[in-house]
């Protein structure tokens, strides 16, 4: 899904990072964040709502609506749309509301 | 506490030309965006600019930061100093701001303030719309031109203002398919460019036309469109199906007030200027007098005006703190620059909103 030739935007990918989604590997560019990566790996659920458990998925990408929350390298609730992929990070979908976890 | 002299918050095409009016004046800078680029809004559009040639019109978008950029390095002097990846939290009616930078917070205490935060998307009630795959057309902008992902291969755009049909032509531009754009009022809400490149692109804009509802298992696969009679009701009988894995919304904008709110600042309803804007002088001065605004946050509009109102406002809190030189010519400069932008058939709404906002000041 990624956009190969563009009329305009000369697109500077950087170097590849790879990180794990629930267990499986997943490949983004430098500066990508973690949701963009997703998407080009075509995962379109992020998370589920609380009561009712129906699918969420990538909606502002700006960090304001919530609906990308999950846990990143076992911090709860991270908003993984303004959050860059790093190599090795560990993205985990999360299940409900999530703790917090103290920070080492 | 660090106490810079102007803290203005947003780095968009607002935050930035405040922070050279400022600077050019003396003042000393700081300038805070969340984003880890500067430029707000300007750097999703790869279209040339509408607009006046004063305000960077037929350059596209994405270039124009880089100009602003460029101005501020080389007239700053040290007194500017821009803050990236940092979140503005708090603004307290005491003039504390608290800023969030990669899980560190810290408070400063700047002795003017300008908010510059830009606009939120308006979100359209249907069954369905918290399906994944029903996208605000920011993200769908961010995914595209900022990272060269395709949102998707299908998509229906909802609104045929200049966003909706601007980003129509992204998206075509990007290689993916818009099936349709959609549009509740009985004519076209964007300029007529941009209306008949979509259209000569192939792409049908369904006027009087609403979306009943998205439907899909985990995520959008297709929506349920009906006409609508011109009591904006639906008309029974003339649903339609459509296959789309995408579902983008472009149904207005706006201002993002919540700083404005949490520091006490008057506001008023108005919804040809976009929702609660803070009420402000002709100075953009908010009623409380160490705040300022400027931009998309004062009153949804465009890019230029959203610099004109930068340099004002950065003009008046400079003058505030004393850099006083020249502020009358200046100031009638940009207030002819604003009656300009404001002038003709496309400024109606925004005069007349700014005609009934209390005080009034800002009226051309
Ligand atoms: C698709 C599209 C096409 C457009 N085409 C045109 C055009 O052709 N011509 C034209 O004149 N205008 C156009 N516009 C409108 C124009 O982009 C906006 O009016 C303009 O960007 C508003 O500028 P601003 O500086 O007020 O806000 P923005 O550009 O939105 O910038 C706000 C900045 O504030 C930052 N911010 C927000 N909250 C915080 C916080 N709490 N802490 C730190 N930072 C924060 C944001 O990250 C952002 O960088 C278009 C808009 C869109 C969406
Ligand atoms: S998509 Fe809205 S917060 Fe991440």
């Amino acid at each position: 899904m990624r956009i190969k030739d563009h009329p305009i935007i000369d697109f500077q990918r950087g170097k590849q990072v790879t990180f794990s989604f629930n267990g499986r590997q997943v490949t983004a560019y430098e500066g990508e964040t973690i949701a963009a990566a997703l998407h080009a790996a075509g995962v379109r659920v992020l998370s589920h709502s609380h009561k009712l458990k129906r699918p969420r998925g990538f909606f502002c990408a700006i960090g304001n609506c919530s609906s990308c929350l999950m846990q990143v390298n076992g911090e709860f609730n991270v908003r993984i749309c303004i959050t860059p992929a790093r190599e090795g990070d560990r993205v985990e979908m999360q299940q409900g509301r999530g703790e917090i976890v103290e920070k080492t | 506490m660090k106490k810079p002299e102007i803290a203005i918050v947003g780095g968009g095409p607002a935050g930035l030309s405040a922070a050279l009016s400022a600077v050019r004046q003396g003042a000393q800078v700081m300038l805070i965006d969340r984003d880890p680029v500067l430029g707000g809004q300007l750097v999703k559009q790869t279209h040339m600019f509408f607009g006046s040639k004063k305000q960077y019109a037929a350059i596209r978008g994405i270039d124009i930061p880089q100009k602003l950029l460029a101005a501020l390095q080389e007239e700053g002097n040290g007194k500017f100093d821009p803050r990236v990846n940092t979140t503005v939290l708090g603004c307290y009616d005491d003039g504390v701001l608290l800023l969030e930078k990669e899980d560190r917070a810290e408070l400063i205490q700047p002795r003017k303030i300008i908010i510059a935060t830009g606009a939120a998307e308006k979100m359209l009630p249907f069954p369905g719309n918290d399906l994944p795959g029903v996208y605000g057309a920011g993200a769908v902008q961010t995914l595209m031109n900022v990272y060269g992902i395709k949102p998707g291969t299908r998509v229906l755009m909802i609104g045929a203002g200049n966003i909706g049909l601007i980003v129509s032509y992204q998206l075509l531009q990007a290689g993916v398919e818009v099936t349709a754009i959609i549009e509740g009022a009985p004519k076209i809400g964007g300029y007529l460019v941009h209306a008949t490149k979509v259209r000569r692109a192939g792409i049908p804009i369904l006027t009087s036309h609403t979306i009943k509802k998205a439907y899909g298992c985990d995520s959008v696969e297709g929506a349920v469109l009906c006409n609508l009679d011109e009591k904006w009701c639906a008309v029974p009988g003339t649903e339609q199906s459509l296959a789309v894995d995408v579902i983008c919304l472009a149904v207005g904008l706006t201002p993002q007030t919540e700083l404005l709110w949490q520091a006490g600042c008057e506001q008023q309803y108005l919804p040809e200027l976009g929702g609660y804007v803070p009420l402000r002088s002709e100075k953009m001065q908010t009623s409380l007098s160490h705040l300022f605004v400027a931009g998309d946050a004062a009153c949804i509009e465009e890019a230029g005006s959203a610099m004109v109102e930068g340099k004002i406002a950065g003009l008046f809190a400079a003058a505030d703190l004393g850099y006083a030189e020249n502020v009358e010519a200046l100031n009638e400069t940009f207030s002819r620059e604003l009656e300009e932008l404001r002038s003709g058939p496309a400024g109606a709404k925004i005069r007349q909103g700014l005609s009934r906002l209390k005080g009034g000041a800002q009226v051309c």
